[in-house]
Formats: structure tokens, C-alpha cells, sequence
């Protein structure tokens, strides 16, 4: 979180948990013309288990219930390169990144 | 994590059983449990495991000729409609290990099963378009395999119990309703 408010420019206080709760949920188009988000795979609670398009499980995003989340920064790193891509149709930027694990974070 | 830390622990399992298996004067093709009907050779690659099998199975190189292997470490950034771009040299050390092992390399009887049926110029994406696979499941109901507790052709797990301990065994199969 702090690599990703360095790489932006901002202080961590200034990462926004909101703003990162937006991006996971705002919906885009996706294959087929069906609406995607970061919960189409991760589902709603972040702190559930998803599952990917094949049916593997992918364990939960939130640290609260996976302490192995966001520990490993070239996994991190990986994952929003390609998932970022497959949702956005782009990149997302170190603030984004930033703000989306600040609201992970935070979950209880 | 807990799954990943449980899978290396597997993986280590079934690497020193797979190191066992080599050693011993078996071609090259390490066997599993001995069930007659268990082709698929036991291989450990640690970036295979990990990499492709985070988002499916670790499907075994042997189901795919070394020609198609190249095509999908080709186009990983479209991966299926998925971006699984890897770093350069990750994505080199699967694609060696793919090719080491791949359908056509002589090295596993799967895949010389594979390639009886394979079409001299084929070089399939996908292991469900192989004439091998095709066959293999003509009894399975079409209906079965958009089932949602089945979700694709591509979860082999889901009628293949033990798909991820690389059994295929036909005993071991149940069609979720």
C-alpha cells in the first residue's frame, strides 16, 4: 500500500478505502456484453472465497480472512496487470491500486 | 493462503514420489497409484503448478502436442478471453517444461495416445478439441457440460474426483446433477 502511494505521488493517508470499494464493484462491460466487476469472480464480500471462470477456488481478497494477501508485491503486482486489463480494458494506476488495498485493509 | 501453503505441501508429496518413480527403470513414464487405466504421467514443475494452476487444473503437458503448447505460451495476454501474462522468464520455464513433455515428445504413453488421433498438421488450443479427448467423452450428456455445477468442459474436476491428484481414473468419475 505504501510502495503504491509512493509510486502515486500522495501520502498513505490520502489512499481512500471508499474509492477503493468503488473500483471493486463498479461494473463493466464484459464478454458478451454482460456487466463485470472484481466481484463477478471475488464475489461481494471480499472476505468470502471466489471461484474463477473454471470453477477454481480463489482464496478471499480481504487480509482479515487470507493474512497472506498483499504480502508477496510481484504477485500483487501480477494480478492487478491482469485483472485490471481483463475488467477495465486497461491499467489500473498506483493510486487505484493503492486505494483498493487501503479499503481491503480495512475490513474487519 | 492456507490452501497454497497445503498445496505446496502436496506438491513436495508428490514430487518425492514422482523422484522415486524416475529413478526406477520405467522409460522415463513415472506412474501413480498403478490403477490400469492411469496414463496421465506424474510431473512436477514448480511455475507449471503454480502459474497455470492458480486459475485450473495443471493440465499435463502430455495432452497437447508441442506445437500447440508454443501457441498457448504465445498468447498468454489472451489467454481464453483472460489476460495470464507472466514475466518473460517464468513463461520460458513452463513453456520447456510443456515441450519436455508435451504429447509428441515420446517421453509419456498419454500422449502417444494423444497422437494416435492427432491430424499430422493439428495444433489445437484447446485439450477438449483433441480427437482423443472428443472420444474419450462420447457417453458424457452434451447437457452435462454447461451444467453450473459443472460450469465448462475445462473443469475436470468437477466429474473427475481426484483430478487434482492427477487421477483419471473411471471408477473415480461422477457427473454432478
Amino acid at each position: 500500500m505504501a510502495r503504491y502511494a509512493q509510486q502515486a505521488g500522495v501520502a498513505v493517508s490520502a489512499l481512500s478505502p471508499s474509492r477503493g470499494e468503488a473500483l471493486y464493484r463498479s461494473e463493466h462491460p464484459g464478454r458478451g456484453g454482460a456487466a463485470q466487476s472484481c466481484a463477478s469472480c471475488h464475489t461481494a464480500n471480499p472476505k468470502q472465497a471466489g471461484q474463477t471462470r473454471v470453477g477454481k477456488r480463489i482464496e478471499p481478497l480481504a487480509p482479515a480472512a487470507n493474512p497472506e494477501r498483499f504480502t508477496d508485491a510481484a504477485k500483487v503486482e501480477k494480478w492487478f496487470r491482469r485483472n485490471c486489463t481483463d475488467v477495465l480494458q486497461r491499467e489500473c494506476s498506483a493510486q487505484e491500486k493503492g486505494d483498493f488495498i487501503a479499503w481491503l485493509n480495512q475490513i474487519k | 493462503m492456507n490452501y497454497l501453503l497445503r498445496g505446496i505441501g502436496v506438491l513436495a508429496a508428490v514430487g518425492t514420489v514422482s523422484l522415486l518413480a524416475f529413478s526406477l527403470p520405467s522409460g522415463g513414464e513415472a506412474r501413480g497409484d498403478g490403477g490400469g487405466g492411469d496414463l496421465i504421467p506424474r510431473l512436477t514443475h514448480t511455475a507449471w503448478q503454480q502459474e497455470c494452476a492458480s486459475c485450473h487444473l495443471a493440465y499435463s503437458p502430455a495432452l497437447l502436442p508441442r506445437a500447440s503448447w508454443r501457441r498457448v505460451m504465445g498468447g498468454l495476454d489472451r489467454h481464453f478471453g483472460e489476460n495470464a501474462s507472466l514475466d518473460p522468464a517464468t513463461q520460458a520455464d513452463i513453456l520447456r517444461f510443456l515441450e519436455t513433455n508435451a504429447a509428441d515428445s515420446g517421453r509419456n504413453r498419454m500422449g502417444d495416445k494423444v497422437m494416435q488421433r492427432m491430424g499430422a498438421n493439428e495444433t489445437p488450443l484447446r485439450i477438449t478439441e483433441t480427437r482423443w479427448f472428443v472420444r474419450e467423452h462420447d457417453e458424457v450428456p452434451r447437457a452435462a457440460w454447461t451444467r453450473k455445477s459443472v460450469g465448462s468442459a475445462a473443469n475436470c474436476a468437477a466429474c473427475h474426483r481426484q483430478a487434482e491428484q492427477g487421477k483419471f481414473d473411471e471408477h473415480d468419475i461422477r457427473i454432478p446433477k
